[in-house]
């Protein structure tokens, strides 16, 4: 592999193309609320029944008298996050991403949004890649409708090092609400305790000049395994990260895409409304250039396994790689 | 110390707390009568004689707790705001003008004192339950919550959500109000969608239940006040209450649950709360 493609040494990124350990998205979010429930006394924590799944018992057992049991009621979680943010606390409160925010949107846009409360929503077991569960578990749409909301940042980390980082940040952010996307299965851990991390802050990790390919969450592994399979077939492909997803860091990706004038987008969820819809609107509007957008089209998921799925509904290096050999001749 | 009202005062006070809602929908041209005329003595006596709060301070750190879950009756509350000192009652004039503090329902960070944002139904206990958790960690034990909430309202799912939390974690220092009185905007509640046995479900959902008058003052004021000594249970107190109280052709109809009286309905519901209908004569009209 070409070490100089990937921008491993500014950002302290480790190389895709080698065997790197696996660990799942939800536990760096464990590990970085119980570091943030010891900075900050007022972080608090809600779960409705599925403590362990979005690894929030790591919270429950270091700071139990901070910890509320909901039960299964969604609707209720995200409301009392309301009562608690307006009470001076910083509450996170988690289940799958399905449940929450797909059950509870309304409160979370009244109470929380337009109430300008700083709930932090944890929504773990997003996208398809949750496997077997099937469809009614596979949260797609669910960057869509937060990203909607006014007041509301949308943050969908890429491996589980960032999202520890992306957890702390959001514990630091006192007057915004916050959406948090989680994976269930183990992904490659490809940064690094060194990596940059900033709410509204996107990262070129792999620099280029041929196509920009912008992703987010699980996905942006698989644009820079994608990336490093072009570079050797001739394609010199610039990987933006954005972990951000809302508030959109258009600066960075108005300047790679005005090298490059091709865009890729990748996001493990609905094209519509999510990460493409997200950036073919600045794009549109800025800088309209051609742009493939990679994600579920307008379908819902299945059972399976998590690779045969990302595999059958397109959402591999391969596919991102297949797109821009595709822009490269159009 | 807050200065202590006898209840004819208040009584006096309710009555023009109704008449400025009456002026405020008039001005308005839209929003809602009944529920907020039959709130008007639960809201003299919240903020006349139950609550501890500072008007000049709204954020004191150790006032009690109003959430108006039912957001659509907000014009009592900002009435009752205005002549509790949080602002110029000029200013309720304003309700529904575009520039307005005074939203059609009440949004938090627009006017000091509001403690919520609300309008879509079901919400105000669950925050009740967040708020009194918060002060149960912050060791905050002598503050009160109080959540009005209509009794339409309670057919969203949402408030049985709540009402079970709170009685699991025997969150005492909540007393909600549910303002009963039998109409939402389909209709009858009976019709729409019973709620019947109210009493017996909310005692089933583990909370101590207290029915009272809702429209007699003193009776509002004996029972907030007795609801802070009941400390193994959160408190529902059932305020059966008139729809549209003190104006005869609006009391019991559900239509004018969402609608404002006219130039001439409003002219004419004012003159019936001035001379208390029809009590006070002399009045040259």
């Amino acid at each position: 592999m070409n070490k100089e493609h990937i921008d491993v040494s500014t950002y302290h990124l480790l190389d895709v193309t080698s065997e790197l350990e696996q660990e799942p998205i939800r536990s760096g979010f464990g590990a970085g609320l119980v570091e943030a429930g010891k900075q900050n006394d007022q972080v608090v924590a809600a779960c409705a029944d599925l403590t362990e799944s979005t690894k929030m018992h790591l919270f429950r057992d270091a700071y139990p008298d901070r910890y509320i049991e909901i039960g299964i009621a969604e609707q209720n979680l995200v409301t009392v996050g309301s009562g608690l943010a307006a009470m001076g606390k910083i509450p996170f409160v988690s289940s799958y991403a399905a449940f929450s925010p797909g059950r509870n949107w309304e409160q979370i846009r009244t109470t929380i949004c337009l109430n300008q409360q700083p709930v932090k929503i944890v929504g773990s077991h997003a996208g398809v890649s949750v496997g077997p569960d099937g469809a009614t578990h596979q949260m797609l749409e669910d960057i869509a409708i937060m990203r909607v909301l006014p007041n509301m940042v949308v943050v969908s980390p890429a491996d589980s090092v960032e999202a520890k980082k992306a957890t702390l940040a959001l514990a630091e952010d006192t007057k915004n609400p916050g959406y948090l996307r989680l994976a269930r299965e183990k992904t490659p851990v490809f940064t690094t305790d060194k990596t940059p991390f900033a709410i509204g802050k996107a990262y070129v990790y792999a620099p280029g000049s041929d196509i920009t390919i912008i992703a987010t969450g699980t996905m942006t592994y698989q644009a820079l395994l994608a990336a490093e399979n072009l570079f050797k077939q001739g394609i010199d492909a610039e990987v933006v990260h954005v972990p951000t997803i809302k508030p959109l860091d258009a600066t960075t990706i108005l300047t790679s895409v005005s090298k490059t004038n091709k865009v890729i987008t990748a996001e493990e969820g609905q094209i519509a409304g999510g990460l493409g819809s997200a950036v073919a609107e600045l794009l549109s509007e800025e800088h309209p250039v051609p742009i493939k957008r990679i994600g579920m089209r307008d379908r819902f998921g299945e059972s399976g396994s998590p690779d045969e799925l990302l595999e059958a509904f397109g959402l591999t290096a391969k596919h991102i790689a297949m797109a821009a050999h595709h822009m490269m001749k159009s | 110390m807050k200065q202590k009202h006898t209840i004819p005062e208040l009584e006096t006070i309710a009555v023009q707390i109704r008449q400025d809602i009456i002026r405020m929908l008039e001005h308005a041209g839209s929003g809602h009568s009944a529920g907020p005329l039959g709130l008007t003595d639960i809201f003299t006596a919240l903020y006349f004689d139950v609550l501890k709060y500072d008007p000049k301070k709204p954020d004191w750190n150790q006032r009690d707790i109003v959430l108006l879950s039912n957001g659509h009756c907000v014009p009592v509350q900002y009435a009752t705001m205005a002549h509790a000192g949080y602002f110029d009652k000029k200013e309720l004039m304003t309700l529904r003008k575009f520039g307005s503090r005074l939203q059609g329902h009440p949004e938090r960070t627009k006017l000091p004192g509001l403690e919520n944002t609300s309008g879509p139904l079901g919400c105000g206990l669950s925050q009740a339950c967040g708020m009194a958790l918060a002060m149960r960690m912050n060791q905050d034990l002598h503050r009160w919550i109080y959540v009005v909430m209509g009794d339409g309202e309670i057919n969203e799912g949402n408030v049985w959500e709540a009402a079970m939390l709170a009685n699991k974690y025997k969150l005492n220092n909540i007393t909600a109000i549910i303002d009963r009185n039998n109409i939402q905007i389909d209709g009858q509640t009976e019709d729409v969608m019973p709620l019947e046995d109210l009493r017996h479900k909310w005692e089933a959902f583990g909370w101590h239940v207290i029915d009272i008058d809702g429209n007699n003052i003193e009776s509002v004021i004996d029972t907030l006040t007795m609801s802070r000594a009941i400390v193994e249970k959160p408190v529902m107190v059932i305020a059966h209450t008139i729809p549209g109280k003190g104006v005869d052709f609006m009391e019991y109809d559900f239509h004018w649950h969402g609608a404002p009286p006219n130039k001439k309905q409003a002219k004419e519901a004012l003159h019936e709360l001035r001379t208390l209908q029809g009590k006070i004569r002399g009045e040259h009209e």
